[in-house]
């Protein structure tokens, strides 16, 4: 636990290595928690602990955090993450019925991942495509101007990777 | 610098990405380098060029021609015609601007000014040289060499020029409050959180002209003493993370960043950082919070962040548009940029046109263009040849605009007459098919949230007003609805702490004023003539097209359904629990929902 560890691979030691670079930043906790999110994936108790003790700031403190934004999640997410635009622009051109279609596919709700652990769904607003509303983003794929029948065929990509 | 004959600019906007133009700047750059052009012809990827309905994009410059919907197998033709012989390739050329093939003289371009989007889709916006050679860093050496602090904040206040960022408060007036307040350290802060849903203006300035903003925010720290800045810019947004940063090291690496600028006494540092998805962040005091590294609740002012704001010191916080306008002022003067827009709002603003329109993108018009300017001679109206109902301006904060005031001019003060708001510059565009208290409640649900949860008024009014909207948009509306709705958002407005709270009801208000048949005829006929809220809707067997295959009546779960073999079925009203079991059933389409 100091920054003489020479492994760099370990996870734990990277996140201690994060920690020592922002030690003297005002208001690190942020990018802190935003760099420990990259190397987890998400932030189960056991980071945030890490994160405490390095930065001297309170669990409670941390804790609030990571809960207030929405960006930072404490439960491990799915291999694919679908994101369904429900920004304005998508949403006139009927987002709503493509999100329904999305959880009857994936027969999970707005923030769930699925059982084996290969999709997690979210809603997200405008991801700045908007000339291709209706959007859906599936990781860094994009995908626009849907239609809820094409759903399915968009899944079926994912589902046997 | 290394000259080039020709540019090729490639969109890398978020739409042409998802349209492969990455695979285009490839297949472009091989071609040339086969050709061996690559000495005369740079292809250049830039920001959205505002064109993204027929994208991906592809300008040519020097002729300024604009290709669109480009795909792989054109990439030839345009080498081999265009680049190697001369030869404007017709077919391919954007529908906007047949016949007449230059990027400017295009309809969609031709109503617009372009001033905050001045080198966006012009330079490349990773090299700092293509910046510099188009005036970039001009101003910030004129400030530093020229002006004392009291006359750059002159020169702002002179030009009019007032907050992009949504209330439209005087960017000279914010400058000279930090510039006389006292303190040891003061900060200058860009917000970038770009939060309203629908709206990707500042997001095309962060990732087109990264550098007009770090430029912009020298001039500013020079104005008002500060020597330290931060950006906080959405985590969303990953190009323009990228960018920025790319920008920041290149300014400190040839000393426009850092200590001593222009070797003069002027030091200013800039760093980054990354909100974490929460919307009311982009309100100044939970955006300073946030910066601290805490939850961005905002806090009451007064104080106010000029005397009292990041880490207690006098601070100043503008959005990236309003930046964006600053290095052009300094250059060419309060007084010319009185001469575009109107008295009382001069200048541009930038829209992000969406929804129900033909041309969906960026645009930048003058301040006092009319929305029926907007819509039909750059949006190119409506498709399909459906009937304009509203324009959506301001988001959450804001409200609808019907067609009988498609004609008023577009400033700060007009629109708040309307009852909506100018916002950041989302504008949605809404066609008959859609249902205005569809609409409210999906804002309302947005506030619901978002809403923090420091305040009551906010944190449970507009759970209250949502779930009333969502009854009515389930056929569920009570008489006396609509003057709880009014009554809840009184005092909302009067009690909320901050801006998201108060703000919240006026997209129910607006659609009150101007729709409010529409949520009558929901409550009291249990009717949604849009045919959005699907509650409100019957499912009805077309007689003509059913060929009584009793599909649908297998998988209706109320038996609901009666009818004979080869027979045309029936949906019997009462029974149906509109499940949407048969419409998807049927194999031939005889089901509708109406
Ligand atoms: C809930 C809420 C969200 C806001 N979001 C943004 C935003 O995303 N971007 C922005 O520039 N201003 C936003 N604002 C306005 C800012 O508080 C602030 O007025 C603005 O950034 C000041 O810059 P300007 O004077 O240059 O417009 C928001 C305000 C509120 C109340
Ligand atoms: S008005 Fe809403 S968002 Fe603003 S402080 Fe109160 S609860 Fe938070
Ligand atoms: S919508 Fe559902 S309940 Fe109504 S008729 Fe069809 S299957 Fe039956
Ligand atoms: S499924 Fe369609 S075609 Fe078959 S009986 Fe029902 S309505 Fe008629
Ligand atoms: S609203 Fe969905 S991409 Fe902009
Ligand atoms: S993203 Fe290419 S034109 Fe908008």
């Amino acid at each position: 636990m100091s920054k003489n560890c020479q492994c760099g691979e370990d996870k734990i030691c990277q996140l201690n290595k994060v920690i020592e670079e922002h030690k003297d930043m005002a208001g690190a906790l942020i990018p802190v928690l935003h760099e420990a999110q990259e190397i987890f994936g998400y932030l189960p108790m056991a980071v945030q602990k890490q994160i405490s003790e390095g930065l001297n700031i309170s669990l409670a403190e941390i804790y609030g955090v990571v809960t207030f934004y929405s960006e930072f999640t404490t439960e491990p997410k799915g291999k694919y993450q679908v994101n369904v635009c429900l920004g304005t622009a998508c949403y006139v051109k009927g987002a709503s019925d493509i999100l329904d279609q999305f959880k009857k596919q994936l027969k999970i709700d707005v923030g769930q991942t699925t059982s084996d652990n290969k999709f997690s769904m979210n809603a997200c607003r405008c991801v700045g495509a908007c000339g291709l509303a209706p959007v859906v983003t599936i990781n860094e794929d994009v995908y626009g101007k849907l239609e809820a029948d094409d759903v399915k065929e968009i899944l079926e990509k994912y589902r046997d990777k | 610098m290394h000259i080039y004959s020709s540019h090729v600019l490639v969109c890398s906007g978020t739409s042409c990405t998802s349209k492969q133009s990455p695979l285009l700047i490839k297949k472009l750059e091989d071609g040339i380098k086969r050709n061996k052009l690559d000495k005369k012809i740079q292809v250049i990827t830039t920001s959205c060029l505002g064109l993204c309905e027929e994208g991906p994009i592809v300008v040519v410059y020097p002729e300024g021609a604009i290709y669109s919907n480009v795909s792989i197998i054109d990439v030839d033709e345009i080498i081999n015609e265009h680049l190697v012989k001369g030869r404007i390739v017709k077919r391919l050329l954007s529908g906007n601007n047949e016949g007449n093939n230059s990027y400017e003289s295009a309809d969609f371009f031709k109503k617009q000014e372009r001033i905050a989007l001045r080198n966006c889709g012009v330079i490349n916006p990773e090299s700092i040289e293509e910046y510099i050679a188009l005036d970039g860093y001009q101003a910030l050496g004129k400030v530093l060499t020229t002006m004392t602090s009291e006359e750059v904040i002159d020169k702002v206040l002179d030009s009019g020029l007032r907050g992009r960022g949504g209330a439209g408060f005087p960017t000279g007036r914010k400058w000279l409050f930090a510039a006389k307040a006292k303190g040891d350290k003061k900060y200058v802060c860009c917000n970038a959180d770009e939060g309203d849903p629908g709206a990707f203006m500042d997001r095309s300035v962060l990732e087109g002209d990264p550098h007009s903003i770090i430029e912009a925010m020298a001039i500013a720290a020079y104005g008002i003493g500060s020597d330290q800045g931060y950006i906080y810019v959405r985590a969303e947004y990953p190009i323009a993370v990228k960018r920025l940063n790319i920008a920041i090291n290149q300014a400190k690496e040839i000393g426009l960043l850092g200590d001593n600028i222009f070797g003069t006494d002027f030091s200013f540092n800039l760093e980054l950082r990354l909100g974490a998805g929460a919307f009311v962040c982009g309100e100044e005091t939970a955006l300073m919070t946030s910066i601290e590294g805490k939850r961005g609740e905002p806090r009451p002012r007064p104080p106010f962040p000029a005397n009292k704001g990041l880490f207690q010191k006098p601070t100043i916080l503008n959005n990236v548009e309003t930046l964006a306008n600053i290095p052009v002022i300094i250059l060419k003067g309060a007084k010319w940029f009185k001469t575009i827009g109107t008295k009382k709002s001069p200048g541009t603003k930038v829209f992000a046109i969406g929804g129900k329109i033909n041309n969906t993108g960026l645009v930048e018009v003058p301040m006092g263009t009319t929305l029926r300017e907007v819509i039909y001679d750059i949006g190119g109206g409506i498709p399909n040849g459906k009937k304009f109902k509203a324009a959506q301006t301001g988001g959450p904060s804001g409200g609808c605009i019907p067609t009988e005031h498609l004609d008023v001019p577009i400033e700060y003060d007009t629109l708040i007459e309307l009852g909506s708001m100018m916002g950041s510059g989302g504008l949605i565009v809404m066609d008959e098919d859609n249902c205005m208290v569809d609409i409210a409640k999906f804002f309302l649900e947005f506030s619901v949230d978002e809403s923090c949860g420091k305040c009551p008024p906010c944190r449970i009014g507009t759970k209250r007003m949502y779930g009333i909207l969502k009854r009515i948009t389930e056929g569920k509306g009570e008489a006396g609805d609509i003057k709880t709705l009014e009554e809840l958002a009184e005092s909302i407005q009067a009690a909320a702490l901050c801006g998201l709270g108060k703000t919240s009801p006026n997209p129910v208000l607006s659609t009150l004023r101007y729709f409010r048949h529409e949520y009558e005829e929901h409550i009291n006929d249990k009717k949604c003539s849009a045919g959005v809220c699907k509650e409100l809707l019957d499912y009805i067997i077309i007689p003509g097209d059913c060929k009584g295959c009793t599909k649908c009546i297998k998988v209706c779960p109320t038996k609901a359904i009666t009818g004979k073999v080869k027979e045309p079925h029936i949906i019997h009203q009462e029974d149906c629990i509109k499940c949407g079991a048969c419409l998807e059933a049927c194999p031939f389409g005889a089901i509708i929902r109406k």
